[in-house]
């Protein structure tokens, strides 16, 4: 598909049998991979299998302890990422390194200004980056201040910063985590217009439908060393799940029918304002019964969020009424609501969820030290604290040097394993899951979807938000459309298609035929 | 733990060597930035005092001697020490719930006018030192929790930052503490017999026990202040309060979502931070002067913070800090006097410590350490609270 016959052209990046240790852990052992110009690499591998670690030293935020990163044939030491965007290397982080209060323009020309004498040269900066935006279909306006712009914008406007300091190889670590599915389709036909122009690129992805719509080489990491090489014509979901985890993964994890029986969480007109004070929740009933699985489906910011926080104790509600367990827990603190029994997996891991700097062992408590397993009269038992850690690790399979070690030490997707290890232990009744596998490869996913229908077959009520629907539409019972703060609609999982939720998350109704697309 | 490989820690040469036997033959790690920057201080000043003219070892040896001495001085010295042990554990408490409380200087004077007003009052002296002196440490205590439990409770109302108003409160308490005790109309709080501005002395029976009779008096405020070290360090590492107050400073989201109160532990820890200062000034006022004057706590909050950041803002270390940084200050007239060197440079050299503690990346650099191991507690420090 890329216009330069991959089989001739020079590799613009080689990496040549390149080792990286962390304390306790060979993050890369003498990995090589090399990159063709316009050509899309995919890079995939469980969690922790090294991929972002790898990444990491081709853009120069880590230097190899062994092997060697050649660019155009010409080997290179990096000392900070200054000199990889110097070599024409751009990288878009998952994590947006982006500042809310500046404009699209003032972001993308941060650390890189255009001046006349003393002064910026706001003009014709803001025609460049309009010039890149129209040539590689990258729809941003210039003029808009970041943190008013949603997940995708962000993304375009990374991309386009890394275009606007000319580079010619991208790395994306796991740009799509964040994309709703309409979103995910924009940003592959941009990609594929990149790699037209020209551009080669590496990508980061867990998710295997993706890689065989895109790739045209894929490379698979375990435990930091490159297990298999592949392209996209020869590999199959199946096949690449098979090399990444070393055994047959089940996509679609088995479900038995259930009786539902009692309501355990049941909300009655909420009202829930958003961090600006927008109505982001208006007028809403919902109802989950025990042994049952509500999916809330919905492009992300139709309430989703203040939702899920008005329910945890988070965020007070400015109208109605929430009830749970025949209690009614409209203005209680999160900590009475855990403690009746309620867990919850925040959407945002990174803000809530954990505490970076604290240990493994102190993030599986962070919510339960108060548990008189975990303490006694004020004091923490630490030893039991330790033992249910390396319990938890065990069981639910986080990949580490031990339970002492810092969580930020984890890649992204053991972090997500700790968050998910403390919530579903521990016996809740309810249990209130956002995006509960974002970042996770398929193992764990499945891992983790067993582990929710698990839950609910004990009689468990989960009120699952995310915004994968294949997730939704595999895990749920019943499907709730959310759709500007409001249920669109409440469906039963069994009689409805994904075409049909595509419609209703779109449009808010199924009457209506869908909005042409511009 | 894994022992740290000499690679890891990217050591070479000589100062390498004295790396390594400091972190791990005296298993000193977290604290060798602070080390070196003794090290590098003294060096420094060594340098200033030769060229001056003065041998630098005879003035370092009549600054040892007036530290340590004799008994006697040994004792002045400990002695000197005791209140910059409150006013670092107040930064230093403060700290890990990510507030820079730089109001410690306040807070001993709102502590030593209340332990002052309560320790003169008529009806003490009828009554047992048994509950006189719990009296009066527990008068000083509370007000300088007050003072500064005002800016916690400013900081979760309206988001005013407590570097900012712990700051104005300094300067709040210290005009009010001066006019009470220099007004005499009216007379508010003034010994009026004393020429000094000064308050009523305390009543005998409000006198905390002496240990050594020196100059200044060694009483049982040491005691009591090391002994607070031990239960902060105590409360901060095994205690599930240490523990919600470490997760507010590290990241409140977070505690939030966990459940824990973010804005209780910030007046909590605020209050708390400001009763160590107030306990150590109302410890002063017992143990050494028995009364009160605005003068007497001039700068020791401000040291405190010097002294919490050499710390690295651990408790116990908090102890040996305050031990050199008052012997220091109290052995420098043995030095003016011997040597002839102005006591001045003990001061130039606690700055030189400040600066090299508070720009570590510089003692890194010296040293070559790289910033691998750093202590997870550096992830927050100063530079990002300011
Ligand atoms: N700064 C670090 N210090 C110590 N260990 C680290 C550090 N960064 C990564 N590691 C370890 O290196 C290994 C590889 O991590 P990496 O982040 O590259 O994984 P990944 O393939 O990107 O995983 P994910 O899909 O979950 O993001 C993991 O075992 C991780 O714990
Ligand atoms: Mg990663």
């Amino acid at each position: 598909m890329a216009q330069i016959n991959t089989g001739t052209a020079a590799p613009v990046l080689e990496v040549d049998n390149v080792t990286k240790t962390f304390p306790g852990v060979v993050a890369n052992d003498n990995v090589s991979l090399t990159l063709n110009e316009g050509e899309i690499h995919c890079l995939l591998g469980e969690n922790g299998a090294g991929k972002s670690t790898l990444v990491n030293m081709v853009f120069g935020l880590y230097q190899p302890d062994k092997g060697t990163i050649r660019v155009h044939g010409k080997e290179t030491r990096f000392t900070d990422s200054g000199d990889a965007i110097a070599k024409g290397i751009g990288m878009v982080h998952q994590h947006f390194q982006l500042i809310p209060v500046f404009t699209v323009t003032e972001n993308i020309i941060l650390g890189n200004e255009i001046t006349k004498g003393t002064l910026l040269d706001f003009n014709t900066a803001r025609r460049q980056v309009l010039a890149i935006a129209e040539r590689y279909g990258l729809a941003v306006d210039p003029d808009a201040t970041v943190g008013d712009l949603s997940v995708g914008e962000q993304q375009r406007v990374e991309l386009v910063k890394a275009l606007f300091r000319d580079a010619n190889i991208l790395i994306l670590d796991e740009p799509t985590a964040v994309l709703t599915p309409g979103e995910v389709d924009d940003f592959f036909s941009v990609v594929r217009n990149l790699t037209q122009q020209g551009k080669s690129i590496i990508f980061i992805t867990h998710k295997l439908r993706e890689v065989l719509a895109v790739a045209d080489r894929i490379t698979v990491l375990r435990s930091g060393k490159v297990v298999g090489n592949t392209t996209a014509k020869r590999a199959t979901q199946q096949s690449l799940a098979n090399l990444m985890v070393g055994r047959d993964v089940v996509f679609r994890v088995e479900k038995t029918t259930t009786n539902t029986s009692t309501t355990a969480l049941q909300t009655r007109g909420l009202r829930v304002q958003d961090n600006r004070g927008v109505q982001a929740v208006t007028d809403l009933d919902l109802e989950v019964r025990t042994r049952e699985i509500l999916g809330i489906a919905g492009v992300e910011g139709n309430g989703q969020r203040e939702l899920v926080e008005a329910i945890c104790g988070m965020r007070p509600p400015n109208g109605g009424t929430v009830q749970m367990l025949g209690h009614e827990t409209t203005a209680w603190s999160p900590r009475r609501i855990k403690q009746l029994g309620v867990a919850h997996i925040p959407e945002n891991r990174s803000k809530h969820g954990v505490v970076a700097q604290y240990s493994i062992a102190d993030n599986l408590v962070l919510n339960r030290y108060t548990h008189n397993k975990f303490s006694k009269r004020g004091v923490l038992n630490r030893s039991a604290i330790n033992t249910e850690a390396v319990a938890l690790i065990e069981q639910f399979d986080v990949r580490a040097t031990g339970v002492t070690a810092a969580l930020d030490t984890l890649s992204g997707g053991n972090q997500q394993k700790v968050v998910v290890a403390r919530e579903l232990s521990g016996n809740p009744q309810i249990l209130v899951v956002a995006q509960p596998t974002r970042g996770l490869d398929v193992g764990s996913i499945e891992f983790i979807h067993r582990k929710i229908i698990e839950l609910r077959d004990r009689g468990v009520a989960v009120l699952l938000v995310s915004a994968e629907l294949d997730e939704i539409m595999a895990l749920s019972d019943r499907i709730g459309v959310l759709y500007r703060g409001r249920l669109a609609a409440i469906v039963d999982a069994a009689d409805t298609t994904r075409e049909k939720l595509g419609l209703l998350m779109a449009t808010g109704s199924t009457t209506h035929p869908p909005q042409a697309q511009q | 733990m894994r022992q740290l490989s000499k690679t890891d820690l990217g050591i070479t040469g000589v100062s390498g060597q004295l790396h390594r036997f400091l972190t791990q033959a005296w298993r000193l790690q977290p604290l060798y930035v602070s080390l070196y920057a003794i090290l590098l201080s003294f060096l420094i000043g060594g340098i200033l005092i030769s060229v001056i003219g003065v041998n630098p070892l005879t003035a370092y040896w009549a600054l040892l001697r007036g530290m340590v001495g004799d008994g006697n001085k040994l004792a002045g010295s400990l002695a000197r020490s005791v209140p910059f042990i409150g006013s670092a554990l107040a930064l230093a408490f403060a700290f890990r719930a990510g507030l820079f409380n730089i109001g410690a200087e306040g807070q001993l004077l709102a502590g030593g006018l209340t332990a002052a007003y309560v320790g003169a009052l008529s009806w003490m002296g009828n009554l047992p030192g048994i509950l006189t002196i719990p009296l009066i440490l527990m008068a000083g205590t509370l007000g300088g929790a007050i003072w500064g439990g005002i800016p916690g409770v400013l900081r979760t109302k309206t988001g005013a930052h407590e570097v900012i108003s712990t700051i104005m409160l300094n300067s709040v308490v210290l005009f009010v503490a001066r006019w009470m005790v220099g007004s005499r109309d009216p007379v508010v709080l003034r010994d009026t017999e004393s020429t000094v501005p000064r308050t009523k002395t305390i009543s005998d029976t409000a006198v905390l026990p002496e240990l050594v009779d020196s100059l200044p008096t060694l009483h049982f405020g040491l005691l009591a202040l090391t002994g607070l070290c031990f239960v902060v360090a105590f409360i901060n590492n095994r205690t599930s309060l240490g523990f919600e107050i470490q997760t507010v400073g590290l990241n409140p989201h977070a505690a939030h979502y966990a459940g824990m109160n973010v804005h209780r532990v910030i007046v909590l820890t605020m209050a708390a931070s400001g009763a160590f200062a107030g306990l150590a000034a109302a410890s002063e006022i017992s143990g050494t002067s028995g009364y009160f004057q605005p003068g007497t706590f001039f700068l020791m909050g401000f040291d405190g913070i010097a002294i919490a950041l050499l710390a690295r803002t651990q408790p116990i270390a908090i102890i040996a800090a305050s031990l050199l940084w008052g012997s220091m200050l109290s052995g420098a007239p043995l030095m003016q006097q011997e040597a002839n060197m102005s006591i001045d440079v003990v001061r130039i050299i606690q700055a030189l410590v400040l600066l090299f503690v508070a720009a570590d990346a510089m003692v890194r650099y010296l040293f070559k350490v790289r910033k691998q191991d750093q202590s997870p507690f550096q992830a927050n420090t100063i530079g990002a609270t300011l």
